[in-house]
């Protein structure tokens, strides 16, 4: 038997009840030696003959089995050995699939990824009713496909259609939702849990309840489309079709999924398991994989870093006061409520804080109309947001975050008026996009308390949040601006004050570049597909439009101003923005929209304001992404160079969650690594041979390409 | 007494409340916990107080509902407030906001609590409606009912009159007349006339008014930001009638005597919909705490007579009882702020003040005295700003002390009538 010592027997009248309780870990999770145990006590169960049947339960808290431990995936040096890995899997599910022994999963909290497939293997699972007990593949996530079972079992348990939409969101099921799917059998009350599952045990053995049964409720649809061999042709190339168009085809993890189901119902059960192993083989070795991980890793490190010394200590919290009603403001108020968080809610104007409750209400109604929250909680949560014309209600607040207008003397102002409020120990956060927070305190009689936040907009969506600090700001400032944002679900990373922070640094370049790129005469549309096509989510003239051509054209204006010729002027940009165009909500940007805010094509109104007129270029696709994405790259390089940023880490989260680098990139740093430091040099030298500035490596890149040095360590955990 | 020893004494630290809408017009949407919360929430922020420190929340309302029994419990267990503050609901009719503070007081004084939340809360816009005797009894024999056909025939049993729905009254149970009849009646016994209380109607618009254009009033008043509708923000009291006159108010009919009667709608406070918090404290504990008071309480007392004698006449003999309580004497107060139901109830009272036979039957040797009428209701009264049931009381005395604060008066006296021919009176003295 291993050395883990992760289980643990009892046997009551027959029954062997398994206790799965990995030692100093806060969850369970399969490693090898983990399955090695399981695989020797599958083989006691079987070989005692006075073992009926089994039940495994959980001995964690609110985690049931979180999956695999993905640090063993670092180890594969080849497609085959994370083939062997998952046919290991496959070997160690079909034992409890057929094994003498039936077992019973009783499961509360968290079933993910091998656990789901454990379970889906099992004679009967049991869920608890409790928010913490789903059911998930998260494998997509992760650039992979479940690698033991998943892909055949779940749609043989539950249907090609709901099985698909498991696989490739990789999102949570619910208990309830689970009973419904017929993912699990039986739901009951949490402290019924171990007493009905052995009562379920004794049933399987006694042969009340055949091992091999039906779960899954039947409509007419799902006998059309879950039952029939066409139904499922159909199921699986409209699920190809609508994942491709929504993925660019950037991710083999989704046709891999869809190859793996599909096989499920071609051919022999162990052709599918073969399958499913190979196509798990080649994604676990495929960059995607690897950059995906990297992400993983890079956020999961990212939660333990609060970016201050260690022991600094942040103050919890509870109560805070938002300034400013606008549309920042208000989604900072609504993303707060939605954490229990009781918010004062201030602006000048009685109609201002209205509006702004408006969009807070919006906010909170998402939840509402998506069910996620009741009427209840609903009108809780509304109630937490306490609107004000007045400075009352400010003397016990913890965190003040202003969010008013983008300008430095109304700012001034504020901070001023709030000092006289406030308790002295109170954090005075400043969500700016433009101004440097040491401009900002310098209004401040205790700048030290001062600190940036630097949200993204809208703030309730967008996942990452910058924490800004200037060289006055104190330790515990930071921290408790760290540890509000991760409270209220963002990812956070500590940056220091300078120009545009990070992502607004990195974007400039971008964005300039893709002016320069108009006035070249390359048309709007031609750039934002080739943008698409890279891995944003959007092209930068959609960007453009969506944030507003005003915001934009000052933050470019206050960029230039700050790094010169590193930020080019674009004769076209300047001319949009001159039009007045001020993008999606004035109605017209560069592309047109209609009364209802549907986009329709880029404005041909925009063409005429190129300076070289209709003149027409025509660059690949190619051309293009490496001309945005070396002058962002290079940009990223300096920010790290400056000590604009504490890690290529933190760059890299910033790219990906702040602007939406694509993911499976893994970031600016990554691609650095993954192209190669001496190319990217290369190519930068060629490009600032024609554009100069924004294409001028710096001297820090140079001495990194020479040295062949990579951002992260080329091996092992990434970081 | 404990209540008088420094430092034991009952602070009031501040006092929300909503803004006085007219049954059935600006706040409707509003029910009785809605309107709670909304009060409540405010003056935590106000105050800075720190929600963990409260131990009780009581609260009074009149018209009860079926839904929810005890309303103070829902309005504590909104999320700014923890799972652990005691709450109960109490009804005194118009004087239940009144006797939850008391409560309050008593619980402070008592030694149980150190920080407490009182106030009321009235939605007359939603009143229930209740089913006839016959209708109700026809669905309860249906439920149990154990064939389809027995179920039937139970419900056959309803007649065309069983289904005009109940509405309940505000009328008195003993004698079965209601409260306007009763103004009415002491407009007769004490010869109120008509003119005297159209000009004390018309002196509580005027007064509402001022303290709304200065914005004394709407100082108090926690802004409402409705999420359906114009969603225009209501920051102040919809019944003030800024521009109303002599002229006006007596062209008014009598609502309760057609013929003889002299109680119009006019000089007698409208059905409103509102809710009042006040926030008590220690006097020990609100100072650690960093918190001001505004007043302290100085003493209180309730009184009771028939009601089919002069229903509203009880605060004649509430007052003199918290006078004496008080050690004080009707001229040392600065400020009389006095719950106007009628015209004519005020008008009674005040002279009930000045009457030996009710100082008698106070168990004084000399009545009260005349109350200055530059001190009483300064800033109008329950005519114009409005009288949600359960609220009035915490009302007045969030008005009571902002005023004294901000005349720097020392003492305050207020009196609430209510139904049962119940009387309230309370002193405070300013911080």
């Amino acid at each position: 038997m291993s050395t883990v010592s992760a289980l643990s027997l009892e046997v009551e009248g027959g029954i062997a009840v398994l206790t799965f309780d990995l030692p100093e870990e806060s969850v369970n999770k399969f490693s090898p030696a983990v399955i090695e145990e399981f695989t020797g006590y599958l083989t006691l169960l079987e070989q005692d003959p006075a073992i009926r049947a089994a039940v495994l339960l959980s001995g964690k808290p609110g985690t049931f089995i979180a999956g695999a431990d993905i640090d063993q995936f670092l180890a594969f040096q080849r497609a085959e050995d994370a083939a062997q890995a998952s046919a290991f899997g496959h070997a160690m599910m079909r034992r409890i699939e057929t094994g003498r022994v039936p077992i019973v999963v009783a499961v509360e909290g968290a079933c993910l990824g091998g656990g789901l497939e454990f379970a889906l293997a099992a004679a009967y699972r049991l869920a608890a009713d409790t928010p913490k007990t789903v059911f998930a593949l998260p494998e997509i996530k992760l650039g992979l496909i479940p690698g033991a079972g998943g892909t055949q079992r779940l749609p043989r348990r539950i249907g090609v259609q709901a099985a698909l939409d498991m696989i490739l969101t990789g999102k949570n099921v619910r208990a309830k939702k689970a009973k419904q799917l017929g993912l699990v059998d039986e739901v009951v009350h949490p402290s019924l849990l171990r007493e009905v599952a052995i009562r379920r045990a004794h049933a399987l053995a006694d042969g009340t309840i055949p091992r091999v049964r039906e779960t899954r409720r039947k409509t007419a649809m799902s006998r059309a489309l879950d039952d029939t061999a066409a139904g499922r042709m159909l199921v699986l190339r409209q699920a190809r079709q609508l994942a491709m168009k929504k993925s660019g085809g950037n991710y083999p993890a989704i046709p891999a999924a869809i190859d793996a189901v599909r096989a499920a119902f071609r051919g022999s059960e162990t052709e599918g398991y073969t399958a499913e192993a190979e196509l798990f083989g080649h994604l676990a070795m495929s960059p995607v994989c690897k950059e995906l991980m990297f992400l993983f890793y890079a956020t999961t490190a990212l939660k333990k870093d609060a970016g201050v010394p260690e022991g600094t200590v942040a103050t919890r919290v509870e109560r805070l006061a938002v300034v400013g009603t606008g549309f920042m403001g208000a989604g900072i108020a609504a993303v707060s409520a939605q954490q229990g968080l009781s918010v004062r809610f201030k602006d000048t104007a009685l109609d201002r804080v209205a509006a702004g409750l408006a969009s807070v209400r919006e906010v909170l109604r998402e939840g509402l109309t998506r069910k996620h929250i009741t009427r209840r909680e609903y009108d809780d949560r509304v109630g937490l947001v306490s609107g004000t014309m007045s400075y009352t209600g400010f003397g016990r607040i913890p965190l003040v975050i202003e969010a008013v207008f983008e300008d430095v003397g109304v700012k001034h102002t504020v901070v001023r008026e709030l000092e006289q409020v406030l308790p002295a120990d109170a954090v005075l956060a400043t969500n700016t996009s433009t101004i440097p927070i040491a401009r900002i305190a310098e209004a401040s009689a205790r700048p030290e308390r001062v600190v940036g936040m630097h949200f993204f907009s809208p703030v309730h969506k967008m996942p990452l949040l910058e924490v800004v600090v200037t060289p006055q700001t104190a330790p515990e400032v930071t921290a408790t601006a760290v540890e509000f944002g991760r409270r209220i679900g963002k990812t956070v990373i500590v940056v220091n004050d300078a120009p545009g922070f990070y992502v607004n640094r990195i974007l400039a370049p971008y964005i300039a570049e893709a002016g320069r790129l108009l006035d070249e005469g390359v048309r709007v549309e031609a750039i934002d597909r080739a943008m698409r096509a890279f891995g944003f989510p959007v092209g930068p003239f959609t960007l453009i439009d969506e944030v507003g051509l005003d915001i934009a054209g000052k933050s470019g204006a206050i960029m230039a101003a700050a790094f010169g010729d590193r930020i080019r002027s674009s004769e076209a940009l300047e001319r949009v923005v001159g039009a007045g165009r001020l993008g999606r909500k004035g109605g017209k940007g560069f592309y047109a929209y209609d009364e209802k805010g549907k986009r329709s094509g880029v404005d041909p109104a925009v063409y005429a304001l190129y300076p070289g007129g209709s003149r027409k270029a025509e660059l690949t696709p190619h051309a293009i992404q490496q001309r945005l994405v070396l002058a962002m790259v290079n940009e990223a390089v300096r920010c790290l160079e400056d000590g604009v940023l504490r890690s290529a880490r933190d760059g890299d989260i910033g790219a990906v969650f702040g602007i939406g680098f694509p993911p499976f990139r893994g970031g600016p740093f990554r691609f650095i690594d993954a192209t190669g430091a001496g190319e990217i040099v290369w190519r930068l030298e060629a490009l600032a041979t024609t554009h100069g500035g924004p294409y001028l490596p710096s001297d820090f890149l140079k001495r990194h390409a020479i040295a062949s040095r990579t951002f992260y360590p080329p091996t092992g955990k990434p970081v | 007494m404990r209540m008088h020893e420094p430092g034991h004494r009952v602070a009031i630290i501040d006092g929300v409340r909503t803004p006085f809408a007219k049954a059935g017009t600006l706040l409707k949407p509003l029910g009785v916990i809605e309107l709670g919360k909304l009060a409540v929430s405010e003056l935590i922020h106000r105050a800075d107080l720190d929600p963990a420190s409260v131990d009780l929340l009581t609260f009074g309302t009149v018209i009860p509902s079926v839904l929810a029994p005890n309303p103070a419990r829902e309005i504590a267990l909104m999320p700014l407030l923890p799972k652990g503050v005691q709450a109960w609901t109490v009804s005194r009719a118009c004087a239940s906001a009144n006797q939850a503070i008391t409560d309050a007081v008593d619980q402070i004084l008592l030694g149980h609590a150190t920080v407490a939340i009182a106030g009321g809360a009235e939605s007359l816009s939603n009143v229930p409606i209740l089913h006839s005797r016959g209708f109700s009894d026809a669905l309860v024999a249906a439920s149990r009912a154990k064939t389809p056909m027995q179920r039937v025939q139970t419900l056959a049993t309803i007649r065309p009159k069983d289904l005009i729905p109940v509405t309940p009254a505000i009328a008195e149970p003993t004698t079965g007349e209601t409260m306007g009849q009763s103004a009415e009646k002491m407009a007769k016994l004490n010869g109120i006339a008509r003119e005297a209380q159209d000009a004390l109607a018309l002196a509580s618009h005027q007064g509402a008014a001022a303290g709304t254009a200065d914005g004394r009033l709407t100082a108090e008043i926690v802004p409402i930001f409705p999420e359906r509708g114009t969603r225009t923000p209501i920051t102040a009291d919809n019944g003030i009638r800024a521009d109303t006159t002599a002229a006006q108010l007596a062209k008014l009919s009598p609502v309760f005597d057609r013929t003889y009667g002299t109680v119009t709608a006019g000089n007698a406070s409208p059905l409103t919909d509102g809710g009042a918090a006040v926030l008590l404290m220690r006097e020990d504990v609100a100072k650690a705490a960093g918190l001001t008071p505004k007043a302290y309480i100085r003493s209180y007392a309730y009184a009771a007579l028939d009601p089919g004698e002069q229903l509203l006449q009880a605060p004649v003999l509430a007052a003199p009882l918290a006078l004496r309580r008080a050690g004080l004497t009707l001229d040392q107060m600065d400020l009389v702020e006095m719950h106007e139901a009628f015209a004519a109830q005020v008008l009674s009272n005040l002279q009930g003040f000045e009457s030996q036979a009710w100082a008698e039957r106070a168990g004084e040797s000399a009545p009260l005295g005349a109350v200055d009428r530059s001190k009483l209701n300064v800033m109008g009264g329950s005519i114009a700003i409005g009288h949600p049931f359960g609220a009035t009381g915490a009302r007045v005395t969030t008005t009571l002390v902002n005023e004294l604060a901000r005349r720097g008066g020392q003492f305050g006296l207020m009196t609430v009538c209510a139904a049962g021919g119940l009387g309230f009176a309370m002193v405070v003295e300013r911080a």
